[in-house]
């Protein structure tokens, strides 16, 4: 089943997009698979009409065991290692995914789904309500959560008629998303991968994210939330809530060894404006993010993380999410990662082991920050390939 | 683009001494955690040789780094920290080679150990050997040999102890010592297998297979 096309793709409807000009650009068609039967929410809300949109790298081999699902981060999406629809650049994460890399599609067939509350096909603010394409759900979307996004890639996963994945992995939010199927769906996870993540949205984290929300909200272009019914984008909240956001993914010692205090004009000295270059770095960061993200989707999705503390549904014991689990672990986090601290990581290892897990917990040693999993770590790298390797070899996969 | 390597197979013959001699001391099919692993040697080896479920916990990011790359269940740990994280008799063995002598809390650590595991399978170099005692002895200085090789101001092991002294341990602290062997520099078991105070002056590690009595 190369590149997930045959009897199990199924492109139909379109899911629309709002164009950087605020106007409906052309209807980009995501791979997507719907289901009827829709999906009831932990906060009780039922979605009549649930669609997951995907992609698929690589072969299912004839015993549909060597099937990978990569959760992606809060701003990514499917479109893992490819030409990305919107954008047209590469794929978030091609260092790490593809033929004969650290992730081989050679070897296994990778599965990477928008999350529900995405923009990138799945339901989410920017789906239908109902029967009419022009109604949308926007702020009416109701609150999900992590183990929801987990729960529709769940639908995705029987539809492929795969019983057992044999890895889960993904990074900050993505990690989130992993730690929650291990717990959720023990018996359908051989391995996984959390990637810099934490087992709660820490206080800190929740704050920077109510910045983010506040700098949306408070943009008169958000319109309270109906930005598209009047065929606008709150382009500068957007923009300055991924900005911020920005700054958390990087550390001190990367944005000083990127930019430095260098001036972007000479020694040209102006009140305001990008008169630093880690200043019209940002901007960009801003203004590229907008092209490709909906405002409503961005405030249900970091409303998810803040939600997420998996221990609050195991009666504060984060061990007894994982009792009795047979699935062997792979805890990985980054020596300067501010967002997602190690000792999170730790904490998460810690409970593993606590719960008498099969867990393997390494700190890769980095400057980059948190974005350091989506980087060039050759140590990140070599230890992702080799747990994968030995997990293959235990779970007899060839 | 970045290539991966092979997973290096690991063989017994790679392995130190006191990692073959416990490796033989340890039932096919048992599960084993190793508290200072290293770059997991001995559990790639247990797990190859003798079906064990074999896990480490190692001090050395680099190690762990190393070892979880040849996909080896390692975490990045400490044996005074990381041990009270682990249930009641979740092992057969929890083993503690060569390690014994650098922890913080040596008797916390082999309660720890034999709370977590069935058995405690437990190597240290013998702080009692005779030229550690003859260049006491003879210089008044903190004796530098081949296995205590660094100067006492630089050194890790903040906890030397003699194979007396072990035995000492193990009997205030009510463990029963199942099994013993105390070895030569050349790996030679014998004359002292039924002596303590021969293997004490004459063993330069003592290797020790303990249960709760």
């Amino acid at each position: 089943m190369p590149g997930g096309s045959g009897r199990l793709a199924c492109v139909g409807k379109n899911a629309y997009m709002a164009g950087m000009d605020g106007t409906e650009s052309a209807p980009i068609a995501h791979q997507h698979v719907r289901f009827t039967g829709g999906l009831t929410l932990e906060c009780g809300v039922t979605l009549p009409d649930l669609v997951v949109a995907y992609r698929c790298y690589g072969r299912l081999n004839a015993a549909r065991s060597n099937a990978v699902l990569i959760c992606h981060a809060l701003t990514g999406d499917q479109y893992v290692i490819e030409r990305h629809p919107l954008t047209g650049r590469g794929g978030w994460w091609e260092n790490v995914v593809g033929p004969g890399l650290t992730i081989d599609t050679d070897r296994f067939f990778v599965i990477c789904a928008n999350v529900l509350g995405g923009c990138m096909g799945s339901t989410g603010p920017m789906s239908p309500k109902g029967d009419d394409p022009n109604d949308l759900w926007g702020t009416d979307f109701p609150p999900i959560t992590i183990r929801d996004m987990v729960r529709a890639q769940k639908k995705l996963i029987d539809h492929l008629g795969i019983e057992r994945l044999f890895a889960v992995t993904g990074g900050s939010m993505g990690g989130m998303q992993v730690l929650e199927w291990a717990a959720t769906y023990p018996d359908h996870v051989y391995a996984a991968v959390p990637i810099a993540t934490a087992p709660l949205h820490s206080a800190q984290n929740i704050a920077f994210n109510e910045v983010g929300r506040q700098a949306i909200t408070s943009d008169p272009a958000y319109a309270g939330g109906l930005y598209w019914r009047q065929g606008t984008v709150p382009e500068r909240g957007l923009a300055i809530a991924r900005m911020m956001a920005h700054i958390t993914y990087l550390s001190e010692t990367a944005l000083t060894r990127k930019f430095g205090r260098r001036l972007r004009t000479g020694t040209a000295v102006s009140f305001a404006g990008d008169t630093f270059e880690v200043e019209s770095y940002l901007q960009h960061q801003g203004s590229t993010f907008v092209r490709r993200f909906d405002a409503n989707s961005y405030l249900t999705i970091t409303r998810a993380m803040d939600y997420f503390d998996l221990a609050a549904e195991y009666d504060d014991d984060l061990a007894r999410a994982f009792s009795g689990t047979k699935t062997r672990f792979c805890v990985v986090s980054f020596s300067s990662d501010w967002l997602f601290p190690t000792a999170q990581s730790r904490d998460v290892a810690r409970a593993l082991n606590r719960a008498g897990a099969n867990v393997s917990f390494v700190e890769i040693d980095s400057d980059k920050g948190h974005d350091a999993f989506l980087l060039d770590e050759p140590d990140f790298h070599r230890a992702l390939a080799g747990f994968l390797s030995g997990c293959a070899e235990h779970a007899g996969l060839p | 683009m970045n290539i991966i390597q092979p997973p290096i197979r690991y063989v017994a013959k790679n392995m130190r001494l006191d990692q073959r001699l416990i490796a033989e001391m340890i039932k096919p099919g048992s599960r084993v955690l190793d508290i200072g692993c290293g770059d997991a040697t001995l559990i790639d080896h247990l797990f190859r040789t003798r079906g064990c479920d074999a896990r480490g916990i190692e001090i050395d990011m680099a190690e762990v780094t190393r070892a979880v790359s040849h996909g080896l269940p390692v975490m990045h740990g400490d044996a005074d920290n990381d041990l009270a994280y682990y249930p009641d008799n979740a092992f057969d063995y929890v083993v503690l080679s060569r390690t014994l002598q650098a922890v913080e809390r040596p008797r916390e650590v082999l309660r720890h150990m034999l709370r977590i595991g069935t058995r405690a399978l437990v190597s240290f170099s013998n702080f009692g050997h005779w030229q550690v005692r003859w260049k006491l002895l003879r210089t008044g200085k903190m004796p530098v040999t081949a296995v205590w090789g660094r100067p006492w101001f630089d050194t890790p092991n903040i906890h030397p102890c003699t194979i007396a002294d072990f035995f000492e341990l193990c009997e205030d602290e009510g463990y029963l010592v199942e099994d013993w062997l105390a070895v030569d520099e050349n790996g030679r078991r014998s004359p002292w297998r039924k002596s303590a105070r021969m293997a004490n002056l004459f063993g330069e590690q003592g290797l020790f297979l303990l249960t709760k009595a």
